[in-house]
């Protein structure tokens, strides 16, 4: 599988567990919107996946893939709590997971995808 | 009166390549083999050095020169990251046939692991030596006497296979491939002479009955001599007999008096690589056993099989030479993917502090 692919895929499928998991915080507000930060957070996943499986194409070190996972989970996730109306703003609960979320993608993006396949055109 | 001393310097000398009026300078001897010597020379006209081999001894009957001739000519059909490129080839004003190949930047491998590379280290290097002879095979030629000290390692890591020499191309019957009365280098043991025509005719390195090789690093059907059963799978034996000495420090064979060697390759099996080193994981000391298998039925059928499960093991995935047991594949498998297992436990601690932290 290609790594953009893989990308995509693992980070809509952690993207909606991670966003499953918000149900067991404390606060009502989140309980009732349940359905909508898990269909949020999977496109947040989604959109890391994608955007770290493209980088993982071009990076040849594996510890720059995960801080470039890093990164984009950090910047989506902010991206997302900035959007919150004031009082709503879950920074730590939100930018912690999604970061980390973004270099576990970042990882296997990495470790496991296949890269671009080397050109063998003959010339003549 | 010449002191013995003298004597051989003077003969030195008189063998030296006469290269007057030729682009190339002499520079200094790299080693010689049992019928060329090989000389580090410059290209004056690219200036850069390149390593020249040419005829040891007179030629009369012209099969060695004929036979030279057909190593340059096999070894630059075959253009390969891991094989010498060839430059030139001719006649030198001594009459003397020659070629020009790369010279090698590097050590050879026997050198190279003596600086003690991980074993990863030596199993990509080993994998570069693979393609080489895979390649070869894919465009019909087989090595038949590949040996650590034939094989070279560059300034930046590259494996390249060298000695063309006895090389054959499958299903040529008069390929040529020189006499050799020794091996070409100390440590992998005599090799025994092919029993080539000298007397002229078509070159006999290939005659049924013959022996061609380094007896220590030898698969059995050339250990009998049985030129006809010897294809791609003959170059396997000696690819998992190198990767031996790579994982054990130490040949299958040590090499010994006459034909013991050769004895020993027939009817006994190597010692165990396990026995040697028990830090071998299972799966490479199969590879090794079924390249070394006695019949070649038993072995990988080609160089690039092998290197094919050399990389599987080196990826983590399950290699084709050994069943594993489902407690072993279990064990594989969270080794491939430990970091990824370690970095999901993180990330379910860190969500379990920040429960804990939010709940408080």
């Amino acid at each position: 599988m290609s790594k953009p692919v893989l990308g995509l895929l693992l980070g809509a499928v952690l993207g909606l567990l991670d966003g499953a998991s918000a149900y067991l915080y404390p606060y009502q507000d989140v309980k009732e919107q349940i359905i909508g930060i898990m269909i949020g957070s999977m496109f947040k996943g989604l959109l890391t996946g994608l955007a770290t499986g493209y980088f993982a194409t071009r990076l040849k070190s594996l510890p720059l893939g995960m801080l470039v996972g890093l990164a984009i989970g950090c910047l989506l996730s902010w991206g997302v709590v900035a959007m919150q109306p004031p009082g709503h703003q879950y920074y730590v609960e939100i930018m912690i997971p999604g970061s980390l979320l973004g270099v576990v993608v970042g990882y296997a993006t990495w470790r496991f995808g296949r890269g671009p396949r080397a050109a063998t055109t003959a010339r003549a | 009166m010449l002191d013995d001393d003298r004597l051989a310097h003077l003969r030195a000398v008189a063998d030296l390549p006469d290269l007057t009026g030729t682009r190339y300078r002499l520079i200094r001897r790299l080693g010689r083999g049992g019928m060329a010597t090989v000389y580090l020379i410059e290209d004056t006209s690219l200036g850069r050095e390149a390593a020249l081999k040419v005829l040891s001894d007179p030629d009369p009957s012209g099969d060695l020169a004929a036979r030279l001739v057909a190593e340059a000519r096999l070894l630059a059909g075959l253009e390969h990251p891991n094989l010498a490129p060839v430059h030139d080839v001719g006649t030198l004003p001594d009459g003397r046939v020659f070629y020009v190949m790369k010279y090698v930047r590097g050590a050879r491998l026997d050198a190279w692991v003596a600086t003690a590379p991980d074993r990863p280290a030596l199993l990509r290097l080993f994998v570069k030596v693979c393609d080489a002879v895979a390649f070869a095979h894919a465009h019909g030629v087989m090595h038949r006497d590949l040996k650590p000290q034939n094989i070279m390692v560059g300034e930046f890591g590259e494996a390249l296979v060298m000695d063309w020499g006895v090389a054959k191309r499958i299903g040529d019957p008069g390929t040529p491939a020189p006499q050799r009365a020794r091996s070409t280098t100390s440590g992998g043991g005599e090799a025994v002479p092919d029993g080539g025509d000298a007397a002229g005719g078509r070159p006999a390195a290939t005659r049924p009955g013959s022996i061609i090789g380094t007896p220590a690093w030898m698969a059995p059907e050339q250990a009998r001599g049985e030129v006809d059963g010897i294809d791609a799978r003959t170059d396997v034996y000696a690819l998992g007999a190198i990767l031996y000495w790579l994982l054990a420090g130490r040949a299958p064979f040590e090499p010994g008096p006459g034909e013991e060697t050769l004895l020993r390759i027939l009817e006994q099996s190597p010692p165990a690589l396990r026995s040697i080193d028990p830090s071998i994981p299972r799966p490479l000391a199969a590879i090794v056993a079924r390249a070394m298998a006695k019949p070649p039925a038993d072995r990988y059928r080609g160089a690039g099989e092998m290197s094919a499960d050399v990389l599987r093991f080196l990826d983590g995935a399950a290699v084709e030479a050994y069943a594993e047991s489902i407690f072993e594949r279990g064990l594989r498998v969270f080794a491939r993917v430990r970091t990824l297992a370690a970095l999901i436990a993180a990330y379910i601690v860190m969500r379990v502090i920040v429960l804990w932290l939010t709940g408080r």
